[in-house]
C-alpha cells in the first residue's frame, strides 16, 4: 500500500516536472528578450537535476546543477548581458531567409511528427540496483568498466581546451 | 512515527533558520563594532546598552524606507533578484551537521536537516547558484554600474570556483566521502594518537586556498569587486532602496555565517573538541552533544571575526591582480595540492 502510494506519487511528481521542462523550453524559444531566454534555460536545467534526484542519480544531479546552472549559464549570461543585445541592433533578416527558414522548419516538423508516431512505448526499464547513480557505484563504473572511454573523452576536452588557448591568444602575437 | 520525523526535521530547520538570521543581524553590529575597534572609534552605542538593539533598529530603517522601482527597469526581474540572493543564502545551511546525535528520552535526533550522500557537492552547486541574484538584480536595474557589478561578481565568481572545487577534491582524497557527517565524524576529537585528526592539520595547504575561495565567493572584502564604491557607485545594488537593498546586504552576512560553518565542519572538526569524550560520558546524551554544538558555534563566530579582521586590514584587489590571483596563482596550487595530496597517501 504504501509503496504504491509512493509510485503513485513518483509518477505524478514526474509528469509535473516533465510538464514543466518542456514548459520552460518553450518559453526559452518563443521569450524575446534574450536574456529572459537564458533564465528560462537556467529553468530548463534546473527541471532536469529535478528528474535525475527522481531517478536516484544524486550525483548526475548536482553535476547537472554546478556544470550547467552554475557554471555554463552564468557564462551564457554573461555575454549575453555584455552584448545587450535588442530589437534596435538585431539586424533585419532578408525575406528569402525567411522563406526558407520556414520551410525548413517546417520539414523539421514533418519529420519529428512522423518519428512520434512510428515511436511504439517501450517497456519501462526496471533498475537492477536501486543505488546505480549513487557516487560510489558511478565511481567504480567510470574508473573500472570503462576507464579507457573516460580517459578518451577527458583527452578531447583537453585538447579543446588547448585549443581555445591557442585562439585566444593569437591576436597578441600579431600585435 | 514519520510523523514524528517530519516534526522533528521541521522544527530543527526554523532553528537553524532562525539561528542564521540572528546571526546574520548581529553580523551586521558586530561588523560595525569590529570596525570601530580597528578604527579607533566607539562604534554604534546609542540603541540600547553598547548599542545591542543597533540591528533591530536598522532592520525598522530597512522596512520603513520608500521602495523605488526604477522606471525603465526590469520589475520582475528586479524583484527576483535579491529574493534570489537571499533564498541561496539561506539553502546551504541543510546539510551541515551541528552536532552529535542527540538521545532525548528514547529519540535519536539527528542534529542535521539532511545527510545527503552529496552534501559537499551540495554546497558546491549553492555556492555556484547564489551568483544568479546579484547577477539578475543588476541587470534587472537598467544601470550601467549595476550591470558592471553584475558582471564582475560572475566572473569572479566562475574563476574562484574552480580553484574552489580543486581544493575539495584534495580533501575529499583524504576522506574519501562527500558525506559532511561522515567528514566530520572523521575528525572526532582533536589527537588520535599519531596526529592531529582535523581535517586543516592534514591539509593545510588545502584550507588556505578554500578559505581564500570562500571570501571571494562571499564577496567579501578584499574580493569585493562587484560593489566597490570607489568605481561602481554601489555595484550591483546601485539601485536598490529599502527592504530589497536589506535582502543583498543580508545575504552577504548569512553567506558569511554558512561559509564559516563549512570551512569549521570540514576542516577544523565541525562539532568535535579535544577531550570531548570525556565531557560526553559526564553529561549523557542528551546534553553532551549540546556542548559539541556550542563548540561549532564558537568556531563559527571566529571564523566571522576572521573575515571582519581581513576585512579591515586588507586593501581591496584591482580587478587584474583578482583574476592573476585566482587563474595562476590558486588554480596552480590546488593542482599541486592534488598531486602532493596523492603522492603521501600512495606512499604512507
Amino acid at each position: 500500500m504504501r509503496a504504491k502510494d509512493f509510485v503513485i506519487i513518483q509518477m505524478s511528481l514526474f509528469y509535473f516536472i516533465a510538464f514543466l521542462s518542456i514548459l520552460f523550453a518553450l518559453l526559452v524559444i518563443f521569450s524575446k528578450n534574450p536574456v529572459h531566454s537564458v533564465l528560462y534555460l537556467i529553468l530548463t536545467f534546473f527541471t532536469f537535476t529535478i528528474h535525475y534526484i527522481l531517478l536516484n542519480a544524486q550525483f548526475l544531479a548536482v553535476v547537472n546543477f554546478i556544470v550547467y546552472m552554475g557554471a555554463i549559464m552564468v557564462l551564457f549570461l554573461f555575454v549575453i548581458m555584455l552584448l545587450n543585445l535588442n530589437k534596435d541592433t538585431e539586424p533585419v533578416k532578408k525575406a528569402v531567409v525567411k522563406i526558407a527558414s520556414v520551410v525548413g522548419g517546417g520539414c523539421l516538423l514533418a519529420t519529428i511528427v512522423a518519428s512520434v508516431k512510428a515511436l511504439g512505448i517501450s517497456e519501462p526499464v526496471v533498475l537492477k540496483t536501486a543505488d546505480l547513480g549513487l557516487v560510489k557505484h558511478l565511481g567504480k563504473v567510470l574508473f573500472g568498466e570503462f576507464l579507457l572511454p573516460f580517459e578518451v573523452s577527458s583527452l578531447l576536452l583537453f585538447s579543446a581546451m588547448v585549443g581555445a588557448v591557442l585562439l585566444a591568444t593569437k591576436d597578441k602575437s600579431n600585435a | 512515527m514519520e510523523f514524528a520525523l517530519i516534526a522533528q526535521k521541521f522544527i530543527l530547520i526554523v532553528v537553524i533558520f532562525g539561528i542564521s538570521l540572528l546571526a546574520a543581524m548581529y553580523s551586521t553590529y558586530a561588523e560595525r563594532k569590529v570596525a570601530a575597534f580597528f578604527q579607533d572609534r566607539v562604534g554604534p552605542n546609542r540603541a540600547g546598552p553598547l548599542g545591542i538593539l543597533q540591528p533591530l533598529a536598522d532592520g525598522a530603517k530597512m522596512f520603513m524606507k520608500e521602495e523605488i522601482i526604477p522606471t525603465r527597469a526590469n520589475p520582475f526581474l528586479f524583484i527576483v533578484g535579491p529574493s534570489l540572493a537571499i533564498m541561496t543564502a539561506c539553502i546551504g545551511s541543510a546539510v551541515i551537521p551541528w552536532g552529535q546525535q542527540m538521545v532525548i528520552g528514547s529519540t535519536v535526533v539527528d542534529l542535521q536537516v539532511t545527510d545527503i550522500n552529496v552534501g559537499v557537492l551540495y554546497i558546491f552547486g549553492v555556492v555556484s547558484l547564489g551568483v544568479y541574484g546579484i547577477m539578475i538584480g543588476g541587470w534587472a536595474s537598467n544601470n550601467k554600474y549595476s550591470l558592471l557589478g553584475a558582471i564582475r561578481a560572475a566572473s569572479q565568481n566562475i574563476s574562484y570556483e574552480i580553484a574552489m572545487g580543486l581544493s575539495i577534491i584534495a580533501l575529499l582524497m583524504i576522506t574519501g566521502t562527500l558525506s559532511l557527517r561522515d567528514i566530520t565524524a572523521q575528525q572526532h576529537g582533536f589527537w588520535n594518537g599519531h596526529w592531529f585528526t582535523w581535517n586543516v592539520f592534514k591539509q593545510p595547504l588545502g584550507f588556505l586556498l578554500f578559505m581564500v575561495c570562500a571570501f571571494a565567493e562571499t564577496n567579501r572584502s578584499p574580493f569585493d569587486l562587484p560593489e566597490c564604491e570607489t568605481e561602481l557607485v554601489g555595484g550591483y545594488h546601485t539601485e536598490y532602496s529599502s527592504m530589497k537593498l536589506g535582502f543583498y546586504l543580508f545575504a552577504e552576512y548569512i553567506n558569511m555565517f554558512v561559509s564559516s560553518a563549512v570551512m569549521a565542519t570540514l576542516y577544523f572538526g565541525g562539532y568535535n573538541y579535544p577531550f570531548m569524550d570525556v565531557v560526553n560520558a559526564h553529561l549523557g546524551l542528551t546534553w553532551g552533544p549540546l556542548v559539541g554544538t556550542l563548540v561549532l558555534f564558537i568556531k563559527i563566530v571566529a571564523f566571522i571575526f576572521f573575515f571582519m579582521w581581513v576585512r579591515w586590514t586588507i586593501p581591496r584587489f584591482r580587478y587584474d591582480q583578482l583574476m592573476d590571483l585566482g587563474w595562476k596563482i590558486l588554480i596552480p596550487l590546488a593542482i599541486v595540492n592534488i598531486v602532493i595530496t596523492g603522492l603521501i597517501y600512495n606512499f604512507k
